[in-house]
């Protein structure tokens, strides 16, 4: 029977107080099968709570179970091989996987804070541009990522890019789909900045670009970073548009960014699982261990990140 | 939105035009506010992109192959030697997946959501809502995987009464898709409840509501539109979910079926499964990609213009 106290107004206690004495006094009196009931869908919220996070723990204790006689230093150093599943390693995709999230990086900071700075700072709401803009994120966010892989294998990869089977494709075709995501979360960010803030320094006769750089980024740092970390982690773990634009052959050699055939870890791990043989699962199930140190930690960070500056704000 | 559109600063843009000082960067100024605006823009490009990429051969597609036979046809071998485009196969391991997601999802989500908003205390919550969120960044390829060696096998030594015949499952990855989707839904329910005021839960106590009837009655109801958007989002991540179901499922039956304990294709895993093989520019298989990809589309597009006002409506009920 708690209420989170923490959240309710102070002239609110009073009334709190007044109510829960009122009820429990009803519950004594109150019929047994009322009471059974409370107990009971109680009961019925832990199992369901329960089950999720016993389900994806259990997804984390199987491949830690199954994948745990492959980890090891070869895991990482060691290319892929169809013969030798024993030594049989992530190297080359994880080179293609650094290549391929490099460019993520590099093209979504820019375009994915830009976007949400002119959207925020500068559009004007009520021209039907600006909002065409809004609308059309929002729905791109919603496009089943497969989609994108479409497009990059249409435009990117052939058509007038035609930059071919490489991970320059690969970057680029991710980006666009984790774009929407980076903007809208940027947006949240920069909305959050008290308006006042920008008032003072156009105040002082900062310009809008100064005021934006100088005060309102800095302030909208940590969440942008959030959505940024959150976004590149998704990126990491992403494998169905990439099956489209090329990320599916068996790459013996180190990757370059514009030039060779190459992978990425998630592919490669569903290409070893794919083989009939004992070992190449237990090689995908530690490809599996190292996706999810990556990605765990990266989605921690940023949540921690969150939370720590959420309770500074409330302090 | 209107709140939003006061706290811009077009209005401090004004109040700082008679000042100036600011007139020196002027040129600088307007560069950035292009480039800024062509990000912006960019977002149109893609969608752009997407809508032609998608067209073009669909349009080529539905050249050789008539409406009708796609949409309608019960057999899917495209790549047969006696190749047939009916696209229903497909679609329905869609929906089977879907349906069963939101089986697994709806309750164990929103139990969750409930117990997080309105049993459970502080210091749990501060525990297990972020672990839900760190959960959530599980990669697919790992849940898929994690369906295929583990549920599969686990699901047929609990139940071996059932027909399993094939090591793939359509069932069984609709249910790890479920698993995947969980910590979506429970989330953004879970902040819709926090959102409802507390006043309404007070109300209801005074006048001597039990713990249950305050949620059941009065949170649920007044939380219901983020409660919805919450199992949208989570259904069009189901329908759009890839490496699961090409993993758990299997390369799938040409035929109509409704089988849940064998293996089926999804329009996804179909694209998936398809362009990772080698397959020549310009023939009809190559096309087959595109009109499954722009069904797929279409039909996320709906759902998301559904719920975009579905959410809209409720929120006019209950502000």
């Amino acid at each position: 029977m708690v209420i989170d106290k923490g959240k309710q107004p102070q002239r609110s206690r009073l009334a709190v107080a007044g109510a829960r004495a009122a009820t429990d006094s009803i519950f004594t009196t109150s019929s047994k099968s009322d009471r059974v009931a409370n107990v009971l869908f109680r009961a019925l919220l832990l199992l369901g709570m329960g089950f999720a996070l016993l389900g994806l723990a259990a997804i984390i204790i199987w491949s830690l179970v199954e994948g745990a006689p492959r980890l090891g230093p070869e895991l990482i150093f060691e290319g892929p091989s169809s013969i030798r599943p024993e030594s049989a390693g992530y190297r080359t995709a994880i080179l293609g996987t650094l290549w391929v999230i490099g460019g993520v990086v590099l093209f979504i900071v820019p375009v994915g804070v830009g976007a949400a700075i002119y959207l925020e700072e500068y559009a004007d709401n009520t021209r039907w541009w600006n909002r065409l803009i809004e609308v059309n994120i929002q729905n791109l966010a919603a496009v089943p990522s497969i989609v994108f892989g479409i497009l990059g294998l249409a435009f990117i990869v052939r058509g007038p890019l035609s930059l071919g089977f490489v991970a320059a494709a690969g970057s680029f075709t991710l980006s666009l789909l984790v774009l929407p995501t980076v903007i809208l979360a940027s947006r949240e960010a920069i909305k959050a900045v008290p308006n006042s803030t920008r008032l003072g320094s156009l105040g002082l006769g900062a310009s809008q670009w100064q005021t934006i750089w100088h005060h309102v980024l800095p302030g909208a740092l940590p969440g942008i970073l959030t959505g940024l970390i959150l976004s590149v982690s998704r990126a990491i773990g992403e494998a169905a548009p990439l099956l489209l634009v090329g990320a599916v052959t068996f790459v013996t050699f180190d990757p370059s960014f514009f030039e060779s055939q190459y992978s990425v870890l998630p592919v490669q791990i569903y290409n070893y699982a794919g083989r009939p043989q004992e070992e190449f699962r237990v090689l995908a199930a530690a490809g599996v261990i190292l996706m999810l140190a990556v990605l765990l930690t990266m989605n921690s960070f940023a949540i921690w990140l969150r939370n720590h500056y959420e309770n500074k704000n409330k302090r | 939105m209107a709140d939003s559109n006061m706290a811009t600063p077009a209005a401090g843009a004004d109040q700082r035009r008679p000042l100036k000082g600011a007139g020196r960067s002027r040129i600088g100024e307007k560069g950035i506010k292009t480039f800024l605006a062509i990000c912006a823009a960019f977002s149109i490009i893609v969608t752009t992109g997407i809508v032609v990429a998608l067209v073009i051969p669909t349009v080529n597609f539905f050249g050789q192959i008539t409406i009708t036979e796609f949409l309608f046809g019960v057999t899917w071998a495209p790549a047969f030697a006696n190749p047939s485009f009916g696209v229903l196969p497909i679609v329905v391991g869609t929906v089977i997946v879907v349906v069963t997601a939101l089986a697994v999802s709806i309750p164990i989500g929103l139990a969750s959501a409930i117990y997080l908003s309105e049993y459970a205390s502080p210091s749990v919550r501060k525990v297990v809502k972020p672990v839900l969120e760190v959960l959530e960044g599980i990669p697919t390829v790992a849940i898929g995987l994690f369906a295929f060696f583990f549920m599969r096998p686990l699901a047929e030594s609990l139940f071996p009464f059932f027909p399993w015949e094939t090591p793939f499952s359509i069932g069984v990855a609709g249910m790890a898709v479920g698993l995947l989707i969980v910590p979506l839904v429970a989330s953004v329910a879970e902040d819709a409840m926090r959102s409802v005021p507390s006043g309404l839960r007070e109300g209801a106590y005074a006048l001597g509501a039990s713990k249950m009837r305050v949620t059941l009655r009065v949170v649920f109801p007044a939380a219901i539109s983020g409660i919805i958007a919450g199992i949208v989002l989570g259904t069009s991540r189901a329908i759009g979910e890839t490496m699961v179901v090409l993993i758990a499922a299997g390369a799938g039956n040409p035929n109509l079926t409704f089988d849940w304990f064998n293996s089926a294709q999804t329009m996804t895993a179909y694209i998936g499964g398809t362009a990772t093989g080698d397959i020549a520019q310009g023939t009809v298989v190559y096309d087959t990609i595109f009109a499954v990809g722009t069904l797929l589309f279409t039909m996320t597009l709906i759902m998301n213009i559904i719920a975009t006002r579905l959410v809209r409506r409720f929120r006019e009920v209950y502000e």
